[in-house]
């Protein structure tokens, strides 16, 4: 019998039920809530007349539909409505809730790991699909629509199809001015939007063992955008300490006892993938995505692909249709494009180290004219180390405005959103259509690329700014 | 509890585009608070159907006859993928949408519409381009059937065309099951493994903060 996989392992510990060959009903060891769809879960509960099964495996903070202004001057009616729903229905079911401006409150996926919540080998779940950043610690971490929402507040617990399972390997030692964004982006662009359909995938290799914590979770935040629902990196020393102390991380007997059962959790040597892939980390430079999709993207280098160039009539098609929509020319150099507004922030990139990134090319430069930049911290927690260290003042002082933690303009759902037509360079994991706003436009890039273009006030080679 | 469903005889629309996202489905802002369902329908891709003065976009295919009727949607590569929002199937369902034929699909989203009684069918993308072919040869007249008992689709050329599906996903639709309720039944099943689990992984289970 092969050895088993990071993946294997994990789910075999939390089947409750064997559903049919393939299907189990597994456990949940977190469930996450927050403001856009957490009330409705509790309440689509009540009406059915049961109760949360397990109160305190479920924690809940608001971030999606919350203002990031200052003072939150600008949450909705419908978002302070959300909240104030959000605030009854846990307290109703005895569900700690991180409240605004409390200690722990930021993007869900943000504060599970800083707060240790998010554990090796644990089952997390919560109804948006960059959930699977949490894998970075090596949990097995998923979204879920609301009908599961439901399922796992009623009974702890999911019925799930085993995924395949794919191993991404990233090799070599990363060049300097590239960071675990552009990692995972360049992989995207290698297998596609839909390559990872299907699979959990487990990114192994020595550029990801030699990756912090924060970028561990960057590259499995984007497991999604590649199609697959599940990501990982199996646990090792940087992870037991990055959890180590934290506020509900176990501690005493209790972490021992659980460090050596993470330290089981690695895939076997012998353990058999469905797919592999390996990506050259040396040949990786800055990523920036030019189109409608994440696998729309090229080095910040590179050309703008040119439908003309192309044979394939559905691939030409697609880009025809990326073009006109971001108001690009084929065949025309990425680097240059002019910029309207920057945003730094949403669960991919929203921790401290990346704020460091981002702090570090803006120090001493200005934002150029007619750039609005925003830097929105993922969390109070973050928020407030980035201030002790002062952060704040150098993006202030550049230009750049510094704002309250929330997913923001991440997904627009607050109010926040790009002007029709306007150009973005964000730091966030979709470029869809009106994503950022009706007829917004946005290039996906690093934190360190997002600050140099901002001060550019065109796409920017980051590289070039270098210090 | 989602409505079962079985045999389907409609107007077919394709829309083959690649990677339709969840976003392109339904935007965020029409998902913004506990009273939405029912008011998704109008705003089904909104960002295709519609133009940016508000009229309707005469070019889409769901606002040219017969394609208005339509019950089952053809799609191109990863329709669906993107975001966990529930939204994008209640709105599709809302705009009375019943079964969606494609080669490939986001996995949430696919799970999503079993939860909710529609029905995604994954065919090769040879089957979907032949069905897009033969309904537009009678530019929408010609009706798709499906028949989740049987496994097949006929094409409006009357080509008959077998699929797979997961027979418990399969038998969840034709019986409209609900799976709140029938998880529930193994209650017992779920105190057991948390009573072992409590002291295989204490660390789980005492969520106390350790401050």
């Amino acid at each position: 019998m092969p050895g088993r996989s990071l993946l294997q392992k994990i789910w075999d510990q939390h089947v409750i039920a064997r559903l049919s060959e393939d299907t189990d009903l597994l456990h949940i060891d977190r469930h996450l809530l927050h403001d856009l769809g957490g009330s409705r879960g509790l309440l689509d509960l009540k009406s059915r007349g049961l109760k949360v099964h397990n109160p305190e495996l479920t924690f809940a903070t608001p971030d999606h539909a919350l203002s990031t202004a200052p003072g939150r001057a600008g949450t909705s009616k419908i978002g302070m409505e959300l909240l104030a729903a959000l605030r009854v229905e846990t307290a109703a079911s005895g569900i700690t809730l991180f409240d605004v401006d409390q200690p722990g409150q930021g993007i869900v996926h943000v504060i599970g790991p800083e707060l240790g919540l998010s554990l090796p080998g644990a089952t997390i779940v919560c109804g948006d699909s960059h959930t699977c950043t949490h894998g970075g610690l090596g949990a097995l971490a998923f979204g879920i629509g609301s009908s599961e929402l439901t399922h796992v507040l009623a009974t702890q617990a999911l019925i799930q199809k085993r995924p395949k399972t794919m191993r991404a390997r990233f090799e070599g030692k990363l060049p300097l001015g590239v960071t675990a964004k552009d990692m995972i982006l360049a992989l995207i662009g290698h297998v596609g939007a839909a390559g990872g359909t299907g699979y959990a995938v487990e990114y192994a290799g020595s550029a990801i063992s030699a990756l912090p914590i924060e970028g561990r979770l960057t590259i499995c935040n984007l497991s999604i955008e590649l199609g697959a629902k599940m990501g990982m990196v199996a646990p090792d020393e940087k992870t037991f300490e990055f959890l180590r102390g934290r506020p509900y991380a176990p501690q005493g007997e209790m972490w021992d006892l659980a460090v050596k059962a993470w330290r089981e959790l690695p895939s076997d040597p012998d353990a058999v993938f469905d797919r592999e892939v390996v990506i050259d980390v040396e040949k990786i430079i800055p990523q920036v995505t030019w189109g409608i999709s994440p696998e729309h993207v090229v080095g910040v280098d590179g050309i703008i692909p040119d439908p003309k160039a192309v044979d394939d009539p559905a691939r030409r098609a697609a880009i025809e249709t990326a073009l006109e929509y971001m108001g690009l020319q084929g065949g025309a150099p990425i680097a240059g494009t002019p910029v309207d507004w920057v945003f730094i922030g949403s669960c991919t990139n929203s921790r401290l180290s990346d704020l460091r990134a981002a702090a570090e090319v803006a120090r001493g430069r200005k934002v150029a004219a007619g750039v609005r930049a925003w830097v929105v911290p993922g969390s109070e927690n973050v928020k407030r180390e980035a201030v002790a260290e002062g952060l704040d003042k150098i993006f202030i002082d550049a230009g750049f405005e510094w704002r309250e933690p929330g997913c923001s303009m991440c997904l627009a759902a607050n109010g926040e959103v790009v002007a029709p037509g306007q150009r973005s360079v964000s730091t966030s994991n979709r470029n869809f259509v009106g994503r950022q706003g009706p007829r917004a436009r946005t290039h996906l890039a690093s934190p360190a690329s997002a600050a140099a273009s901002a001060i550019a006030g065109a796409i920017a080679d980051v590289r070039m700014m270098g210090r | 509890m989602p409505k079962p469903f079985d045999k389907l005889t409609a107007t077919a629309a394709p829309i083959m585009r690649g990677n339709i996202d969840t976003d392109v489905i339904i935007r965020i802002e029409r998902l913004v608070g506990n009273g939405i369902r029912g008011t998704l329908g109008k705003w089904a891709f909104g960002s295709l159907r519609y133009l940016p003065d508000g009229s309707e976009n005469p070019e889409f295919i769901l606002n040219r006859e017969p394609y208005r009727e339509a019950e089952i949607l053809v799609t191109g590569p990863n329709f669906g993928c993107g975001s966990s929002r529930e939204g994008a199937v209640w709105s599709l369902q809302e705009r009375g949408i019943r079964a969606i034929i494609g080669s490939g699909f986001g996995d949430i989203f696919f799970a999503n519409c079993f939860q909710n009684g529609i029905l995604p069918v994954l065919v090769d993308k040879a089957v979907v381009d032949q069905l897009a072919a033969d309904i537009e040869a009678t530019q929408g007249a010609g009706k798709v059937s499906i028949d989740l008992e049987a496994q097949t689709i006929v094409s409006p050329s009357g080509a008959r065309h077998a699929f797979e599906i997961d027979p418990r996903r399969r038998e969840g639709l034709l019986k409209g099951l609900d799976e709140v309720a029938l998880t529930l039944q193994r209650d017992n099943e779920i105190h057991a493994f948390q009573a072992s689990d409590r002291t295989a992984r204490p660390w789980i289970h005492s969520t106390r903060i350790s401050a």
